[in-house]
């Protein structure tokens, strides 16, 4: 700090800009305004953690909305919960789980350099997010047909003509949907496991939380898998090497988010009954 | 070679055909240079003219309200469109100009500038975070023209579940705008912590920066919160889920906590970057380092953090439980101290300064005096016993104003100001910017003082009509609204003027010690020639040169003479 004349120095002696000298090496993929592979690296990793924050924050309003109504109403979502499909949740649950495995030894390739064993990883990882959407697909036309929707769609509108309050119909027994919403009365119907279950008022409520839940959660994995493809795609052009793989880190980061949310869901959803 | 401050002195000539050593407003030409620029300074100066415009629009809303409370019953419209009026008047400057202004704006052109790097980290999704503001503009003014919302900025339920408008456009607008201002908050908090000059270290951070800084933070936490509220309120109004609905099982004040959650925090999204500017005026018109400098700095950090506590004082007349209320009112006193912690230090950093009255000093004083005003009549609002008497009054109306406007607008025109010869190369008129400036402090205190007065007699916010002894305030109010809009008018006149018959401005043209007047005026592409080494911090004036602290006025007097209109230094030599 002695010499105060050079309080604000610049680095120009070093290596010239007007004619760069090379002095450190400048590779393709760094961009203009980053000095070192290394600060480009730092710089991409932060930006995806804090904004894998905000998804989580945005999740974190919904899992506060379901703590609210689960305090206030644990009858509807212990009797509400066994309509929803416990194997399918949990195969999916497998499903992902292995994902997030392969997306992991993708990083790994991919920092070793190995490209053809990250292209597999990858398609591995992407065929698992498809199959989960495939099982998803399953699951909502199920809970579709039945009736199981959300809100004032609770009860299936398109069959609301051939149905009366409390008649049976199939496997479900649904009460009328009225055009605004109402708080459906007491129904029967058949769950999951094939047992006879009472569904009590305002059950439309946890469909209501399921749907927009597990929505907001698919189509997290759909912009997931687009990154992950949008990764595969830049690899099998050969534009990683062990010194830059950055998207492929990021992308599988990503993905681990869209499993940790599941991972959640899952139990808060499927499992949630009270003990015997 | 001798390190010597070559941003300083210029005689930069072999670089001028460089790109990156060019004037970055001339380095390309054309609108598709502008439209597809990832240049922070150009993004930060498109940002500036979208958020004028809507601080315009915002202001006409505001007119218009003022005229309509002119006289008792109906002045020019009807109750209808009076709700609508001050609906669009809250969203359009919450939404559209108060969270984006300083941030995007100001914070874009400088905060890379201030901590010596060449860019922010992702300038791509800089772009993009301007994009999606724009399509947040575009779906809010379509919900303008599909019939607009009447339920207030605040979207309240089970009002707006019920309103026939357009209230999910309106909120889908706003959703979009949030991801926006995500991605301008997540890519400062990165830029910040990876892309600092060598020698700018943490505690050698402009206050700028730092305000920018705890900005971005609650940007990029509350934010998200507000998201999932409004999309949970379009699945209301869509399938009716039931989450605010009472009949359905649900509870409106939900929405209240969810809604508040993310603006309260937003309150300081809105007045840390105005605190944030106040620092930068103080320090250089005082030619002072700021007094507790670091404490400034971190009492911004409180505020980010703090913000996150006190939704709840929004609700003290809710529906909330005595023992959450009493907790809130406590913890919002708390507030007090960081904001205490700015202005003392603001006025210590004053105290045996070198003060020189130029427009933006102007306006840092007025943001200490009205922010003062604002911050100590939140006291009587956090008070739950005064509360109950003050909540959705005039009061509240003024409270609100002294904050926002009386602080952020305030240091936001003084920042415009002093920051206008780098972004632009040209000095304005000091001498209107100087009647600009009385105008809006005396049209600002004549429209909310009366409504402090009204409020505390009683008199409701939001009303269309109210009774006859209040009619000498609302006629006060409304003819302080015209002298603040001339004064306004005076102050976009000023600036837009010195950019055709403006004088060509010096590198340093106050004599500042902060780091952004040590690049040419306006910067080159790369900000500096070179990556600078920084020695000292930004406001150590005992530190700095007497070249750094030089105004230069004499060279470009001497440039002037010989070759008009060169505004960057490696022309010159």
């Amino acid at each position: 700090m002695a010499n105060v004349s050079e309080s604000i120095e610049t680095r120009g002696g070093e290596h010239g800009h007007g004619h760069d000298d090379h002095a450190h090496a400048h590779p393709d993929f760094l961009q203009h305004h980053f000095d070192t592979p290394a600060q480009q690296f730092d710089a991409a990793k932060l930006g995806m953690w804090v904004f894998i924050a905000t998804e989580i924050l945005m999740f974190g309003g919904l899992f506060c909305a379901y703590a609210i109504w689960r305090g206030l109403e644990p009858d509807i979502f212990d009797q509400a919960h066994h309509f929803l499909n416990k194997i399918l949740g949990a195969t999916n649950t497998v499903v992902l789980l292995f994902s997030s495995l392969t997306a992991a030894l993708a990083v790994r390739a991919a920092q070793s350099g190995k490209r053809n064993l990250t292209s597999v990883y990858l398609v591995v990882t992407i065929v698992c997010a498809c199959v989960f959407l495939a099982i998803k697909y399953f699951e909502y036309s199920h809970k579709f047909h039945l009736g199981l929707l959300p809100g004032h769609c609770f009860g299936h509108p398109g069959l609301s003509g051939a149905i009366q309050n409390g008649q049976e119909i199939g496997t479900c027994l649904r009460v009328h949907a009225d055009a605004t919403p109402v708080m459906p009365e007491w129904v029967k119907a058949v769950d999951e496991s094939g047992h006879m279950q009472v569904l009590p008022p305002r059950a439309n409520m946890f469909f209501g939380l399921y749907f927009v839940m597990t929505g907001l959660h698919g189509l997290h994995v759909i912009i997931g898998m687009s990154i992950l493809v949008w990764v595969l795609v830049k690899n099998l052009r050969g534009q990683f090497s062990p010194q830059f793989f950055t998207p492929v880190d990021l992308g599988a980061l990503y993905w681990h988010l869209v499993d940790l949310v599941w991972i959640y869901l899952f139990p808060l959803l499927y499992l949630v009954g009270k003990p015997e | 070679m001798a390190a010597v401050d070559i941003p300083l002195i210029g005689g930069h000539e072999a670089d001028s055909h460089g790109d990156p050593h060019a004037n970055y407003l001339k380095a390309k030409r054309g609108i598709g240079s502008w439209m597809l620029t990832v240049d922070h300074k150009r993004i930060g100066l498109m940002y500036l003219t979208m958020v004028s415009l809507a601080f315009l629009v915002g202001g006409i809303f505001a007119l218009l309200m003022r005229i309509e409370l002119f006289t008792r019953g109906k002045t020019i419209v009807d109750a209808e469109t009076y709700n609508r009026f001050f609906t669009l008047h809250g969203a359009v400057m919450v939404f559209l100009f108060i969270i984006p202004s300083v941030p995007a704006a100001l914070g874009n052109f400088f905060l890379p500038i201030m901590i010596g790097a060449k860019d922010v980290a992702f300038p791509k999704l800089n772009l993009l975070s301007f994009y999606i503001y724009l399509v947040g503009v575009a779906i809010i003014l379509t919900s303008i023209i599909l019939g607009s919302v009447d339920t207030g900025w605040t979207f309240y339920t089970p009002y707006s579940v019920q309103t026939a408008n357009s209230v999910i456009s309106m909120t889908a607008g706003v959703f979009v705008l949030g991801f926006s201002s995500i991605l301008t908050g997540l890519n400062f908090l990165v830029t910040v912590h990876t892309m600092r000059a060598p020698g700018i270290t943490w505690t050698r951070l402009p206050l700028f920066v730092w305000g920018m800084y705890a900005t971005a933070l609650i940007q990029v936490l509350a934010t998200p919160v507000l998201a999932i509220t409004l999309l949970l309120l379009i699945t209301e109004r869509f399938l009716g889920i039931g989450i605010f609905d009472p009949k359905l099982g649900g509870d409106p004040v939900l929405f209240q906590h969810f809604f508040w959650f993310y603006s309260h925090p937003a309150v300081y999204i809105m007045i840390v970057p105005g605190m944030a500017i106040n620092s930068e005026l103080i320090a250089t018109f005082s030619r002072r380092a700021i007094f507790g400098a670091f404490a400034v700095a971190m009492s911004s950090i409180g505020l980010a953090i703090l913000g996150f506590l006190v939704w709840g004082h929004h609700l003290f007349v809710a529906g909330m439980s005595e023992f959450a209320t009493m907790l809130f009112s406590a913890l919002t006193f708390l507030v007090a101290i960081p904001s205490g912690v700015k202005i003392f230090n603001w006025t210590a950093t004053i105290y045996k300064g070198s003060i020189v009255w130029a427009s933006p000093m102007l306006y840092a004083m007025a943001f200490i005096f009205l922010f003062t005003i604002g911050g100590l009549t939140g006291l009587f609002l956090g008070t739950l016993s005064v509360d109950v008497h003050l909540t959705d009054t005039y009061f509240v109306v003024a409270h609100f104003h002294y904050v926002m406007m009386g602080g952020t607008v305030i240091a936001f025109l003084g920042g415009l100001l002093y920051w206008w010869p780098k972004m632009t190369g040209k000095m304005h008129d000091e001498k209107k910017a100087k009647i600009g400036f009385v105008l809006v402090f005396i049209g600002f205190n004549t429209v909310f003082i009366p409504q402090f007065i009204m409020g505390s007699r009683g008199m409701p916010r939001r009303y269309y009509d109210y009774l006859p002894q209040f009619e000498p305030f609302h006629k006060a109010s409304t003819i302080g609204s015209w002298i603040l809009a001339a004064g306004l008018f005076l102050t976009a006149y000023t600036l837009l003027e010195a950019l055709w018959k403006g004088k060509t401005a010096p590198r340093n043209p106050w004599g500042s010690a902060g780091y952004e007047w040590a690049t040419d005026t306006p910067p080159c592409v790369a900000n500096f020639h070179t990556t600078p080494t920084i020695k000292r911090g930004p406001y150590d004036y005992h530190l700095a040169t007497p070249e750094e602290l030089a105004t230069g006025w004499d060279e470009v007097e001497s440039a002037h003479g010989t070759k008009p209109g060169a505004s960057s230094s490696a022309k010159k030599a």
